[in-house]
């Protein structure tokens, strides 16, 4: 195996098992605001990626991501499966139209975010996951090539998570509760955070 | 037999899903294919995708098929499992801004008049209207 596919394997691994050591406090957060499968759905769809672990990382890294977000759609049974899956997709589909990890991941993860934005027809300031993808993204961009950059997506993540509490949702389930969806952080934006933290964490360990 | 227009109906709940097609084939009768899905990958509440895809092909007809959908779950499925047909159907596929159990009757009325695809969704949507 290429030290690139083991460290996405490893990546990709964590990524996934903080998911699912996460789904109570997922659910219990979209229990305050939104329907409370956030964190069984996403376990679900977790898992079924940790089933593929070996085939996954075995493939080219636009066709993994590809297979990630397809298991995602096609496991997760809530709207984060679309929208996660949408950005996995997007990502690969970048990463197949000759943009590279790492030199592009601003890029690649920008056409994961725009992707999104498209399923949800949501944008940032809306109280949801884009309201941590957005300002990392930002992040990614600016801070591009500086040694630091794994401790400022991490701050940044863990920021923006903070910052949807006193946000009123407009968009999904939590849009129903009008101005009672202010005071609770947003589930989805704290599951990208998460996702992200795990990613951090796993690159920093193989420093 | 001239072809009309395929009815899905995709609840969060299968028992809604259900009830909504009886109720359509008991008004509407049987010339229209109706076909519906509900609940998650693990028989919660929720939708699939992979449900929603199995629908839409049985409910396939050569004028196309109206997707019916309760809250934004469905609607996002449901806009994912267009997406992941095959080319030559996707087109041909509408989900319907509309409230899942007048929309799916009266779509189904008017796909039972034969009429177009386009047809079927303005009547559907028309129940949407301010």
């Amino acid at each position: 195996m290429s030290v690139q596919s083991e460290t996405f394997k490893s990546l990709l691994k964590a990524a996934a098992e903080q998911v699912i050591a996460s789904a109570p406090e997922l659910t219990s957060l979209d229990q305050a605001i939104g329907d409370g499968d956030h964190g069984t759905n996403m376990k679900r769809g977790f898992e079924a990626v940790l089933g593929k672990l070996d085939a996954i990382s075995a493939q080219p890294l636009d066709e993994a991501f590809k297979t990630i977000g397809k298991t995602l759609v096609m496991t997760v049974g809530g709207a984060s499966g679309p929208l996660y899956g949408s950005f996995f997709l997007a990502a690969g589909e970048a990463l197949s139209h000759d943009k590279h990890l790492p030199d592009d991941l601003a890029d690649v993860f920008g056409s994961g975010v725009n992707a999104v934005s498209a399923r949800g027809r949501s944008q940032a300031g809306e109280k949801t996951m884009l309201d941590v993808l957005v300002p990392v993204l930002e992040t990614l961009k600016t801070g591009a090539g500086q040694p630091d950059l794994i401790a400022r997506v991490r701050s940044t993540a863990a920021e923006a998570v903070e910052r949807t509490a006193p946000m009123q949702a407009t968009k999904g389930r939590a849009s129903f509760l009008g101005a009672r969806s202010v005071g609770h952080v947003d589930p989805g934006a704290r599951s990208s955070c998460l996702l992200l933290h795990a990613v951090c964490s796993s690159l920093e360990a193989r420093q | 037999m001239t072809d009309t227009v395929g009815i899905v109906i995709v609840s969060h709940s299968l028992d809604i899903a259900k009830g909504t097609a009886d109720m359509v084939r008991q008004m509407v009768g049987s010339e229209v294919k109706v076909a519906f899905c509900g609940g998650n990958p693990d028989g919660g509440l929720g939708t699939s995708v992979p449900l929603i895809i199995d629908a839409i092909n049985d409910a396939w007809s050569s004028k196309g098929v109206a997707v019916l959908v309760d809250l934004g779950g469905a609607e996002t499925n449901s806009e994912m499992a267009v997406e992941m047909l095959e080319p030559a159907r996707r087109d041909l596929v509408v989900v319907c801004n509309a409230p899942i159990v007048e929309g799916a009757v009266m779509a189904a009325t008017e796909a039972a008049g034969g009429s177009s695809l386009a047809q079927v969704k303005a009547v559907a949507e028309e129940l949407s209207a301010d």
